[in-house]
């Protein structure tokens, strides 16, 4: 069996074979090639691993489970349950069954509070679909330099499913949400190993909570969740990161003041103004710091690998996935010099504007020797990837243009 | 970590296990040898798995490793006592942190 560390050692090979300079960590099994290099442990320790139900996934930690989709996968527009990154923060993750499941849904500004099993949420409300990206705020983090403490993602803590479920806001209308409510508080069953850990709350606010396009998901690309991914039913937020589409979700509460459980007030939070976003948490924001929102514009090419040999006067089909956070991608450049030169990239079927969209472009070069291949996605609120990293203490948002290094012989 | 933590802890495995949850394969891993190994392994080990040390180096220095470990002692409630902080915190940084 080829580990990814001998495959890292044949990298370095055909490095030095080839003079072209190949990052290090691109050339392991899974990890999506044209970034900075991950941290050295993180390479060592990404093996390709398999939990129940899934397909092998790049392991970067066991306990609590968080295993990223290797970059083949994204070749597809939407990414198979069986390869559907997985994320979790605590580690006491029972596995629950469609039949002892309840969700309360309630609160102390919820006037009529109740009670639904998942037959009765399939049942009493109507159901909605929507396709939508689900990204870990922290995707990437590990392509960070310098690097941050984290999970050390590369750039497959992300995934487009077709998901299906009742409307939260038909579900919250059940429940009487007063006047006063600001914001809706979301519980899994998940929990800490200790007491004295907070366990994984998030609030989301009133406004984005009675979207149409939220979900109380029970279904994805037509089937039952994946236990990983939140069985038996999970939010969905289409357009904002991963952090708050809480997975075997509980509890459904309605409050009239903020939320200031760990996981809001000092976790998921990005320097307030830093990023190019247009969605505020208005309810959870400081001068200093403000609750990650909607996904920043981004984009990753599946079809190229690192110090891959093209042949001159041959076509070479650089594709991919773009998205963003709910505005829609409006266009994707490729550039096959450096980024001197871009190219508009013909743009593939529009799932909707929270989905992943691909892109294509089909170069062929004639000059033979080193070829950088990059993409760059634009979206329709006028926001590009950016070329340059914009630091933030928890490595969240990022969006550099990726820079993939081929040999033209 | 006293014992009646011990006995939470063990508690909740009970409970996790008894539920038939599905929980990832872990493998050993060969730490290091030196002072501090089996406090790092005593305590860290209870709320996740140590994969998430080598995941994170060699890039912390001493005063990254002094902040992660105070994290987990002050943000998420780990019952490390102050001692024991120390000795992980220098363990970590000595083998595990940034040359």
């Amino acid at each position: 069996m080829t580990t990814r560390r001998q495959v890292l050692q044949w990298g370095a090979g055909a490095m030095l074979a080839s003079g072209v300079i190949v990052p290090r960590g691109a050339a392991a099994a899974g990890d999506a090639p044209g970034f900075l290099d991950l941290p050295a442990g993180a390479v060592e320790q990404g093996d390709l691993e398999t939990l129940a139900g899934k397909v092998p996934l790049i392991k970067r930690s066991w306990r609590p489970p968080n295993y990223e989709t290797p970059v083949q996968y994204f070749a597809e527009d939407i990414t198979p349950n069986r390869a559907f990154f997985v994320r979790w923060h605590l580690a006491s993750i029972p596995e629950v069954s469609a039949t002892n499941w309840t969700l309360n849904v309630g609160g102390p500004a919820a006037a009529t509070p109740f009670a639904v099993n998942l037959e009765q949420l399939k049942r009493d409300f109507p159901a909605a679909e929507v396709m939508a990206v689900c990204q870990c705020s922290g995707n990437r983090r590990g392509l960070f330099v310098p690097h941050v403490a984290g999970v050390e993602w590369g750039a497959g803590a992300m995934g487009n499913a077709r998901w299906k479920g009742a409307r939260l806001k038909d579900v919250l209308a059940k429940a009487g949400v007063k006047p006063e409510t600001v914001e809706i508080v979301l519980d899994g069953a998940d929990g800490p190993v200790i007491p004295a850990t907070p366990d994984f709350v998030k609030s989301i606010p009133l406004a984005k909570a009675m979207d149409e396009n939220t979900l109380i998901a029970y279904e994805m690309n037509g089937e039952p969740l994946p236990h990983w991914n939140g069985f038996p039913a999970r939010i969905v937020l289409p357009g904002w990161t991963g952090t708050y589409w809480v997975k075997q979700v509980t509890s459904i509460q309605a409050v009239a003041k903020p939320y200031d459980g760990f996981w809001m007030k000092s976790a998921y939070r990005i320097p307030t103004g830093r990023f190019p976003l247009i969605d505020r948490f208005l309810t959870q924001e400081t001068p200093a710091n403000t609750p990650i929102t909607e996904m920043v514009v981004n984009s990753l090419i599946s079809s190229v690998a690192a110090g891959q040999k093209v042949t001159a006067g041959q076509p070479l089909d650089i594709n991919g996935v773009a998205w963003d956070g709910g505005a829609g991608i409006s266009r994707v450049d490729v550039s096959t010099d450096g980024g001197r030169t871009w190219m508009l990239a013909e743009l593939g079927p529009d799932h909707g504007r929270f989905a992943f969209r691909r892109f294509r472009f089909v170069a062929t070069p004639q000059a033979r020797g080193p070829m950088m291949v990059m993409a760059r996605a634009s979206n329709r609120a006028g926001a590009a990837q950016t070329f340059d990293l914009i630091p933030n203490p928890a490595g969240y948002h990022h969006n550099v243009v990726q820079r993939i290094a081929v040999e033209v012989v | 970590m006293n014992a009646r933590t011990t006995i939470a802890i063990l508690a909740v495995i009970a409970a996790v296990a008894a539920t038939g949850a599905a929980l990832a394969q872990e493998k050993r891993i060969a730490f290091k040898d030196g002072p501090g190994l089996q406090a790092f392994q005593a305590n860290c080990g209870t709320c996740h798995s140590l994969d998430y040390v080598i995941l994170n180096s060699p890039f912390l220095d001493r005063a990254g490793w002094d902040a992660e470990v105070k994290k987990m002692a002050n943000a998420f409630g780990a019952p490390i006592s102050a001692p024991d902080q120390a000795t992980i915190t220098e363990y970590l940084a000595e083998h595990y942190g940034k040359r």
